[in-house]
């Protein structure tokens, strides 16, 4: 299968600092690819620099074109859309402005269209709908969430990014958001998810990388991955663990 | 003080302040979106009314030759960038934006400044000549330090301040020039005689007002404006161009600034670098307006001109003090709040 994302020798830096070394990583057409880690692994580092936002060294081939140094706005007119682990949205704009401007690189395809994507994400968070006139600052965490996921899927993207979508939300919505999931899975959208929660990741997943300290320590399917000792014992461990809980 | 004189100093605080407004929402504008304290937004206002002047004595406008120095540094800027990373096909819309366009501007100009043109169509040529200087600006100065500091921005508007206010030393001279007014007529208002030029400031900056209202409620490019301003982030993640935000509100600000000196010009005389105390005087009204609303620094504007006014009536010598001491309480305001609002944060 074709890749729509292809990374090799992606390495990042803050300053000296590098937080990513020569990683290399594939998302093939269509796919969902899942990277693992625990905290400061360099998840968000290596989302970050995918959409431009930090500067990297290394190849970045998206949809068979070479992006390497291309500004953010290129790449999201292109098709690429992050939501954000810290959500970045206009605390000062409403709900529905949020929206509006999540649409913003398509802003020549008319109001119509616009409006009818809209529509869709309103159904699929009636919460937002309510709220569609309040300030977006003074959202819930919940609702805060929604609309960060809400606002990327008024982009239409080909390939998104997804830095921990489901972090501190209820179970129902947790179960909405991987619904919305699959069904953009369904329509072709290939996507790059990153998890505290490892277990619902794998589930979703066609493919995973585990990320330590800025390496990629381990890849396969997600299906074996989810059967691999290290990944049980460290990112699993929790409820593998517990039927010997309390034992020794 | 009687009635009579009190009228007419605050008819003379509101025409002022009027202007002041329109300078004040201009300097926040700039200042929301690419954290840079335009200082140089007086530059424009002198750059408008001094062309506007010699136009009406048939004089070719030396702005015509700041327009072009301005375009052709731009255009060596982004033609070095576009070769550096052999984007030739960029060639073709840089020299049309930076070359072409200012080139053919300033030879317009130069061509209608001798057949004395329409009061209307002098206004037009100011505009064309002034509101370019914008995004020219923004892309020679600014740009290239866009994730600069808010202290080093602010060190790039003193210098693009100086280098401006000595080109319009060059290109104008020292002298004072005044133009006429648009509608030479005055109303009897009951006691109150209103002249109909500061009706026509007034108009210009209400409909300005509204105009730039309706830009950032109603508009897609108003609101990816304003996001930008809340989140440089969240704007960059929607595809909102950063660099193209910056020049669209330079490109207002130098509007707004080519506007207010065109309204100004019949009413002051004005110099190569009277600009200057005219645009500070709308920074006081942002800064009295916390540097953050919108509303509160237009009504602090206005709040400036009204003091400026009736200063100069009872202590004519110490206007300038009086106007320019007010920031000072209102600075130490703003800063023992900011240091609340960390705190706040910190405790988070
Ligand atoms: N702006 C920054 N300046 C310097 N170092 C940074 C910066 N942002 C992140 N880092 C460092 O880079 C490393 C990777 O951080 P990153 O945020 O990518 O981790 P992460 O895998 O997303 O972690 P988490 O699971 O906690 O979100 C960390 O060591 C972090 O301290
Ligand atoms: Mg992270």
């Amino acid at each position: 299968m074709s890749a729509a994302l292809e990374l090799e020798g992606f390495s990042v830096a803050y300053g000296k600092v590098e937080a990513l070394h020569h990683a290399s990583l594939r998302v093939a057409e269509g796919a969902i690819v899942t990277v693992i880690g625990p905290n400061g692994a360099g998840k968000t580092t290596l989302l970050g620099a995918i959409m431009g936002l930090l500067p990297s060294k290394g190849r970045l081939h998206y949809a068979g074109a070479a992006l390497e140094g291309a500004p953010t706005e290129e790449r999201v007119a292109r098709g690429m859309c992050l939501v954000p682990e810290r959500r970045e949205l206009f605390a000062e704009l409403s709900v529905h402005d949020n929206l509006l401007l999540g649409g913003f690189h398509r802003r020549r395809e008319g109001a119509r269209a616009l409006a009818a994507d809209m529509a869709q994400v309103y159904a699929r968070f009636p919460k937002l709908e309510e709220r569609a006139s309040q300030l977006a600052g003074t959202l819930s965490g919940g609702e805060r969430q929604m609309l960060a996921l809400g606002r990327a899927l008024m982009a239409k993207p080909r390939l998104l990014l997804l830095d921990e979508p489901s972090l501190g939300l209820a179970p129902r919505i947790v179960r909405e958001i991987y619904h919305i999931i699959a069904d953009l899975k369904r329509t072709g959208v290939s996507m790059l998810l990153v998890e505290q929660n490892a277990r619902a990741a794998l589930q979703v997943a066609d493919y995973a990388y585990v990320l330590e300290v800025g390496d990629i320590v381990l890849q396969g399917p997600a299906a074996e991955l989810a059967g691999h000792p290290r990944v049980i014992e460290t990112y699993l461990g929790l409820s593998s663990a517990a039927p010997r809980a309390g034992a020794s | 003080m009687n009635a009579d004189i009190f009228l007419w100093l605050a008819q003379d605080g509101v025409t002022n302040g009027a202007i002041y407004a329109l300078l004040a929402l201009a300097l926040l504008l700039v200042f929301a979106v690419t954290r840079v304290i335009f200082v140089p937004q007086g530059e424009f206002i002198t750059f408008a009314a001094l062309s506007l002047s010699m136009l009406e004595a048939g004089r070719v406008p030396g702005t015509i030759y700041i327009l072009a120095i301005g375009g052709l540094a731009a255009a060596a800027i982004e033609g070095f960038g576009a070769a550096r990373s052999r984007a030739w096909r960029r060639l073709p819309r840089i020299a049309a934006l930076y070359v072409v366009l200012p080139l053919a501007v300033a030879l317009l100009v130069a061509w209608a400044a001798p057949r004395k043109p329409d009061q209307w169509l002098q206004v037009l040529l100011v505009l064309a000549m002034v509101v370019p200087l914008g995004p020219i600006v923004y892309r020679v100065a600014y740009q290239p330090l866009a994730s600069a500091s808010v202290l080093v921005l602010f060190i790039a508007s003193m210098a693009v301040h100086y280098v401006l206010v000595g080109l319009s030393l060059v290109f104008f001279g020292g002298e004072g020039l005044r133009s006429s007014p648009f509608w030479d007529a005055r109303f009897k208002l009951g006691v109150l005689e209103v002249s109909a030029q500061s009706l026509w400031v007034l108009a210009a900056s209400l409909v300005l007002i509204v105009a730039l209202w309706l830009l950032f409620e109603h508009t897609i490019y108003g609101k990816a404006l304003r996001a930008t301003a809340i989140n440089r982030v969240g704007a960059r993640l929607v595809g909102i161009p950063t660099a193209l935000t910056g020049q669209l509100s330079f490109l207002l600000a130098a509007f707004i600034g080519a506007v207010s000196g065109i309204l100004i010009a019949p009413i002051t005389t004005l110099y190569y670098d009277t600009g200057f105390i005219i645009g500070l005087k709308g920074f006081v009204g942002a800064i009295l307006g916390g540097m953050a609303s919108y509303p509160l620094a237009a009504l602090g504007a206005l709040g400036v001109g009204l003091l400026e006014s009736f200063s100069s009536f009872w202590a004519s010598a110490y206007k300038e003090t009086i106007v320019f001491g007010l920031i000072v309480p209102v600075l130490v305001w703003l800063s023992l709040r900011s240091r609340h609002v960390e705190e706040e944060e910190e405790r988070e």
